[in-house]
């Protein structure tokens, strides 16, 4: 299991400047996940995700995180 | 991964336009992420083609670092990995879904 708190730090090393939400969706492992970044401007919806997960490689690897539900927008 | 799996991944993805892999099949969706990329496709009367993921260990896992991409369900289009069921539903709600794959389905 993953904390939401933990969830955040990953995110926020890997992607600087980001704004990071999340919020539980069933239980621990489900989680619904937004982050905010300039880092996304220029990409594609595929790489602003990919990036996102690559952050959070080993606990989905793991299925500490079995579902993440991800939004990911850049400031406007 | 090995080569076996790799190919049977680009053999699926060549020979069907529109490639879903997914967990169950497309009566029986075992997973509510897998069941929206069914709905979507459906309701915008798009041909599409199914893999359980859930019947094979090795392309279930394989996918995943074919797309680097660590969920399941992944959507294939004309050979790209277009997204997954986030990407799938925001396309959906912007309208976009619809036309991308009509047109790189006709070209």
């Amino acid at each position: 299991m993953t904390t939401k708190k933990e969830v955040i730090n990953l995110i926020k090393q890997k992607i600087a400047h980001s704004e990071v939400f999340v919020e539980n969706l069933k239980g621990d492992d489900h989680l619904q996940v937004t982050v905010i970044s300039s880092e996304f401007n220029g990409l594609s919806l595929v790489k602003q995700h990919q990036l996102v997960y690559s952050a959070l490689k080993e606990e989905l690897a793991s299925e500490a995180i079995h579902a993440l539900a991800l939004k990911t927008e850049t400031p406007n | 991964m090995e080569d076996l799996t790799k190919n049977k991944i680009q053999n699926l993805i060549d020979s069907n336009p529109v490639m879903v892999f997914m967990k169950g099949t497309k009566l029986m969706p075992q997973c509510g992420f897998s069941n929206n990329v069914v709905q979507i496709l459906n309701s915008l009367g798009i041909a599409f083609n199914t893999f359980d993921v859930l019947s094979d260990f090795e392309i279930r896992e394989g996918i995943k670092e074919y797309s680097s991409w660590p969920t399941i369900p992944q959507v294939y289009l004309k050979g790209e990995f277009l997204g997954g069921s986030d990407i799938l539903i925001e396309m959906y709600n912007s309208g976009t879904l619809k036309e991308k794959i009509e047109i790189e389905l006709a070209s």
